[in-house]
This record gives structure tokens, sequence and C-alpha cells, in this order.
């Protein structure tokens, strides 16, 4: 047994060394994470500020005036433009030179004034439809304030039933709450793949894993070898990326350590093993580096990080059952906002294992059997 | 004969060697045809069905405590709507408890006094929670409950025989897509990001690969310029990128059903554009990593994520602060995107289409620019 640890050992010392020793792949593995994570902390977020928007109005009254001072006053919007003719509204919009018109008809003070219902039209550019509908949202609610406050100040009576709406685990609706814990899912999968799923076949292409199957080491301790420095460098960059996340982005932390780092242990164990698989599938690095790349994009895309899951069709959600990404997102998330305990996660817990367990074994069976 | 005119004949004739060359290579080892045209077909089949921001049949938890005829009808509401798929709970405790477990997404509370604050007056209160686990979602949740309750309200009052008052209503007009459908925005940004990681996979081995196997030494003795070796590289994986190119374009079209209002020929010359850039990129990152492990690694860490985060494909570039959005400047998908959303959705509107072309012509030039200059003929 001690034997076994020692070989395992002297091979993960050596694993290690090939990725740290060459100055330009020691910045790889952590200069670009680093920088990433930082900047995509910012960019990530579904949150509009400072929409440009330019105003339409045919209207002087008190009440026009009262409506748009809601939109200007308004941080998600900045007003860029006060236009006079219908035909400007078009190349506004199409030249992305606003991103919607808010216009108020010549009536619309007077219809308000005698209580008849009036519109304010919202011109919007729906080339993202998402940032769209975002920003309706926007308008909608200083629209919503506008007919609490005139309809309290005219005595008019409001609807006979209204909602009162809460938001658990995210009260004021940040997306930076939620984009930011998920990035340390994205940026340790990226980099654990890449240290891993390289490692086999640059030595099959090199034609050392030959020696390596020759000398007394057996696939465990190969395994054990080739796993440790990825697993390594995982919780290292995990670690710093979940600091930023509490510290830098200040998202709240109710959890508890245990369960979260159990469950970044698991979500290496099984990109570990996804990494050697596909490297011990390989005979030369382009291989290696379009496996990476084949299971990498699906595994980002279709993990819930951006969409939800719950929006793909069935046969899609399918497949994301053995996307160990999906898994570790939901541990995160409600470590982070809800401290969610074991037992509520149990069933995130139990795919990684067995994702990783298949794959190591299925690696260390190939490592001996791959004819090429 | 003029020795510069003999030498041109020349440096036509290596080219043509080294192409076909390049050629055979690629005929023969197809995981480059994979790359170019298997990959883009089956990431654009999986994600253009799989990816989008559309939710329904979100589950939503329905809690009366008091039956009536008025909480019938409002429920009712709910079981008609596609966006929600509502589940009655008996107390508010059970839903609370589904809410956590992540079963249903929202509740809805009908309290036991409902009806009689209802026939008292103005602002019943009805209450609703909905999970702020994932924020765009919960937004999108919230609009569609108040969607379903505005639509209960005008028709409670219709039933009344007057009509709802409500002193100014919004009315939208979501211009280029007004079905609001998120894959016609989704599919074409797709495009971008896929391409993007296909360029520069096609290229980033390409150098690394003839120094590492020291067959570059063997072309080294040869008369062939450095300038020669490099388009022989490129021609070969330019035409295998247009070809996935154009097969993601036809994927879009016809099976995505997304409009195309720009022309194709337009489509195309930009595409030839981001093509060039992206795989310069992959040519830069080959010629200074000059081993394949350095440069797999670069490729693999430097490439997807910036493209999928910063391009604007999903994430709205501009919200991101100022210094955010300087570094989206150095992100070749982010100008193609913005191509690609407007020449499909939207049309030739040359004010965005010119300085995104520029932009890109300027990136490829600076890319195999500077993979020109940093590749020499001499060895370490």
């Amino acid at each position: 047994m001690n034997g076994l640890w020692q070989r395992a050992l002297a091979l993960a010392l050596k694993e290690l060394r090939t990725i740290l020793r060459d100055p330009r792949s020691r910045f790889v593995v952590f200069g670009p994470p680093i920088i990433q994570l930082l900047v995509f902390g910012y960019a990530a977020t579904f949150d509009l500020n400072n929409v440009k928007y330019a105003v339409y109005s045919e209207d002087r009254g008190e009440a026009a005036r009262q409506l748009l001072a809601g939109f200007s006053g308004s941080p998600h919007f900045r007003l860029t433009e006060n236009i006079q003719r219908q035909q400007q509204i078009a190349p506004l919009i199409t030249d992305r030179d606003v991103l919607m018109v808010v216009h108020l008809g010549p009536q619309f003070s007077r219809n308000l004034a005698m209580g008849r219902p009036a519109a304010v039209q919202i011109i919007i550019d729906g080339r993202n439809s998402n940032t769209a509908l975002i920003a309706l949202g926007y308008a909608q609610t200083i629209v919503n304030q506008f007919n609490r406050d005139w309809s309290q100040s005219h005595g008019i009576a409001g609807p006979p039933a209204s909602l009162q709406t809460r938001a658990w685990f995210n009260p004021n609706l940040e997306s930076r709450w939620y984009f930011v814990p998920g990035l340390a899912g994205l940026i340790v999968l990226v980099v654990t793949l890449a240290v891993t799923s390289l490692s086999v076949a640059r030595e099959r292409e090199q034609g050392t894993f030959d020696q390596l199957l020759v000398t007394p080491m057996t696939p465990l301790e190969i395994l054990l070898g080739k796993s440790l420095p990825g697993m390594l460098i995982g919780v290292a960059e995990g670690t710093f990326i979940l600091l930023v996340a509490v510290f830098w982005f200040h998202v709240p932390f109710k959890g508890s350590l245990l369960v979260l780092y159990s469950g970044l242990l698991l979500f290496l164990l099984s990109v570990v093993g996804i990494g050697l698989m596909l490297s011990s599938l390989c005979t030369t690095l382009q291989q290696a580096l379009l496996g990476s790349f084949l299971f990498m994009m699906p595994a980002v895309i279709l993990s819930g990080f951006a969409t939800p899951i719950a929006n793909m069709p069935q046969p899609v959600q399918w497949l994301t059952l053995a996307n160990p990404l999906r898994y570790f997102l939901v541990i995160v998330h409600s470590v982070f906002l809800e401290g969610a305990s074991f037992s509520v996660l149990i069933n995130q817990f139990w795919p990684m294992a067995a994702i990783g367990v298949i794959s190591l074994a299925s690696a260390g069976w190939l490592f001996r059997h791959r004819l090429y | 004969m003029n020795p510069d005119v003999q030498n041109r004949g020349g440096s036509r004739m290596r080219l043509r060697g080294l192409l076909r060359k390049e050629f055979l290579q690629i005929i023969r080892d197809p995981s480059s045809i994979a790359i170019a045209l298997a990959m883009p077909v089956i990431l654009l089949l999986l994600f253009g069905y799989g990816v989008s921001l559309d939710a329904k049949h979100v589950p939503l938890a329905l809690v009366v405590e008091q039956p009536s005829a008025e909480a019938a009808s409002f429920t009712a509401a709910f079981n008609a709507s596609e966006y929600f798929n509502p589940q009655a709970y008996q107390d508010m405790r059970s839903a609370e408890l589904a809410l956590m477990a992540g079963r249903v997404d929202g509740i809805v509370r009908l309290r036991g006094n409902f009806v009689s604050r209802l026939v008292r007056g103005p602002d019943a209160p009805i209450q609703v929670v909905v999970s702020g686990m994932n924020a765009n979602n919960a937004r999108l949740i919230e609009g569609y409950v108040s969607g379903v309750w505005r639509s209960w309200l005008t028709q409670q009052a219709g039933l009344a025989g007057r009509p709802l008052a409500v002193p100014v209503s919004v009315e939208q007009r979501v211009w280029f897509n007004s079905a609001v459908r998120s894959k016609d925005f989704l599919v074409p940004g797709l495009i971008a990001v896929i391409m993007t990681l296909i360029g520069a996979m096609l290229t980033a081995l390409v150098m690394a690969r003839e120094w590492e196997r020291g067959t570059m030494e063997a072309l080294m003795v040869t008369p062939v310029s450095m300038r020669e070796i490099l388009i022989g590289k490129l021609v070969p994986y330019f035409a295998l990128g247009m070809g996935g190119m154009a097969l993601s374009v036809i994927m879009a079209l016809w099976l995505f059903g997304v409009p195309l209002h720009g022309s194709l020929l337009l489509l195309f010359l930009c595409a030839a554009l981001f093509m060039l850039a992206a795989l310069g990129m992959g040519l830069l990152v080959s010629v200074v990593a000059r081993s394949q492990f350095v440069a797999s690694l670069v490729a693999l860490v430097t490439t997807f994520l910036p493209a999928f985060l910063l391009s604007g494909f999903i994430f709205d570039v501009g919200s991101m602060p100022h210094v955010v959005q300087a570094i989206t400047y150095l992100i070749a998908a982010r100008y193609f995107v913005s191509i690609l959303q407007t020449l499909f959705l939207a049309g030739n509107v040359w004010v965005i289409i010119i300085p995104n072309a520029l932009a890109l012509c300027a990136m490829a030039a600076v890319f195999l620019l500077v993979a020109r200059r940093r590749s020499h003929k001499r060895l370490q």
C-alpha cells in the first residue's frame, strides 16, 4: 500500500512539474482564469444599466412630464435624445443609437385628466429579445409606480386586488449573485479539463506512455498520479474564485464550507475522470483538443448557467444528466444563497460520484486496452 | 529572364506545392474535416434546440386557503396560461417546502379572507413568492404572474360591467422580433461562438506540430519563405472553415427558421473576414506557443469562455462596466455577433455593418501580421 502511494505521488509530482516548469503553460493555467474571473464577474449579468433611450413626446402637460421623470430618474435608463418627429424613430433604433423610444401622443395628459385611458407607447429593439424583455419589465415597473401615485393623488380607487411580490434568497434579484458563484464551476471545469485531458494524449504522442506502462506501476497508480495534479489545481482555483465571490463581489454565503467542498471535490473527481477518459481515448494532442472542446462546450452551454435546463426540450434534458457541471451549479447556488445541507443536495452529489467512478474506471481500462 | 519575375513564378509554384501538401494532409487525417464540418452541425443542432430563454410550463404552487368563485376564476387563469404548470398545495407550509426543495419556482397564495377583502374594496392582497436563486428567471416569472393577474382583473371588470380603470397602460412594439422568440437572437450568436472555436482549433496546432515533429527543420532547408508556409497553412483551413460556416447558416435558416432580412452575400463577406480573424488568432497561438501542449492549453483556456460571455451573445455588452466593455473590443466574436444579429433580424444596416466589419479586418490583419513577424526561419 505504501508503494502504491509512493509511486502515485512520484508520478503526480512529475505531472505537476511538467505543467508548472514551462513559464508559458504555468501562466496559462493560472493567469487567464484569474483575469477571466474578474472580467466575467462584471460581464455576466442580466441586470441592465444605462440603457440608452429617446423620448418622443407630443404632449407638454404636467402628467407627461411626471411620467417621463420616472424614466429619467431610473438608474436602468439613460436619456440620450429628445426627438420631434415620428420619422426620427426608425433610424435611431435601427442603427442601435438607442434601445428604446418612449412615445407619448398629443392627447396623453388630456385623456388622463378626463379619466380616459391613456397609453404610453414603447418601441424597442428586439434584436436581443432577452434584453428587450428585461427593459420592458423595467418600463412597466416605472409606469405601475406612476399609476399608483396618480390614483392616490387623484382619489381614484386602485384595482380590486393587487400583487405583493417577494423574492426569496435574493430579495433584490441581483443576477450577479447567481452568476458569480456559477463562474467557479465554469472556470474550474475549463482549467481542470485542459490540464487532465492533454496529459495522457501528450505522452501517447511522444511515446513515453509505453514506457510508463512497462514500469511496475499499476493502472490504478497511473490513474492516481494523473488525477492528483488536476484535483490540486482545481481546488486551488476553486478556493480562489469562492474567496473573490464572497469578498470582492459580496455574494452572501449562507451555507457550510463542508458541503461546498464535498461538492467541489466530487465535481473535480468527475471532471478529472472525464478528462482522463478522453485523453486515454486519443492518440494525438489534436484529437485530445477536439475531444475536450466537444465535451466542454455542451457542458457549459447546457449546464443551466446562462439558460435554464427547464426550458430545454426533453431529449436535451436527458443529455444534461451526464453533465457534472449541472449538478455542481445547483450545489454552489443552493449553498451560497439558500444555505442548503447535505440531505437537500443528496441528489446532486451521487450522480457526480457515479460519473467520476465510471469515467475513471474506463480511463484505467483504456490505458492498457486502447490500440493504436 | 529577370530574376525577380523568375522568383515570382517560383513562388507561385512553391505555394502550389505547399497547398497541395496541406490539402492532402487534411484529407488523409479526417480529424480537421470533422472539426470544420461535423462539429458546427452537431453543436448547433444541440444548442439550437437546447438553448432558450423563453420559460414555459414553470412549476408554480397555488395555495387557496378558502375556496370561492373568485378564487376559482383566478386559478383558472393560471391553468389556461402556457407559461405555468400550476400545482395546488393545501397550505403555505407545504408550498414553502416545495419552493425550498426546488420542486416549484414560485408560490401564489390567496389568503382565507381574500373574498371579503375583495368585496370591501381596493387592493385585496395576493401574495406572490418567487425563488430568487436564478434572478433572471425570477424576474420573468414575476412578469408572467402579473400578466395573468392583469388579464384576470380585466375579465372580472368585464363581468361586473365596468371597464378596468388603469390610468396609463403600456403599448409595446418590439421591432425586428415581434414574437420575442429568444431563438432568433441566440442562434446567430451561437454561430459566432462555435465558429470562433473552430477557427482557433483548426490552426492552433498546425505550426506547433511542424516544430515539434521536426518537419519545420526540413521545410527550412527548402527555398520556401515563411510567408509562403503561413499562406499554405491558412488557405485550406479557410476553405474548410467557410464550409462549416455555410452549413451553420443553412441550418439557422431552414432548421431553426431564423429570418434573414439582410443580404446573403454581405453575410458571407463578413463571415470571411471573421474566419480570417479566428484562424489568425489560432495561427498566432500556434506560432507563439511552439509546442502543441502549450498551444492546446492556450486554445482551451482563452477562446471559449471569452467568446461565450463577452461577445454580447447572451449578456448585454452595454450594461457592463466601462473597463469590461473596453476588454470586449478584443474579442472578434463581439463584432460578428453584432453583424449577425443585425443582418438576420434587421437587414443591411450599414451604420452597424461597416464599423464592425472594419474592426474584423483590423483584427485579422493584426493577428496575421504578428504571427508573420513572430515566426522566423531560424532554429532556437
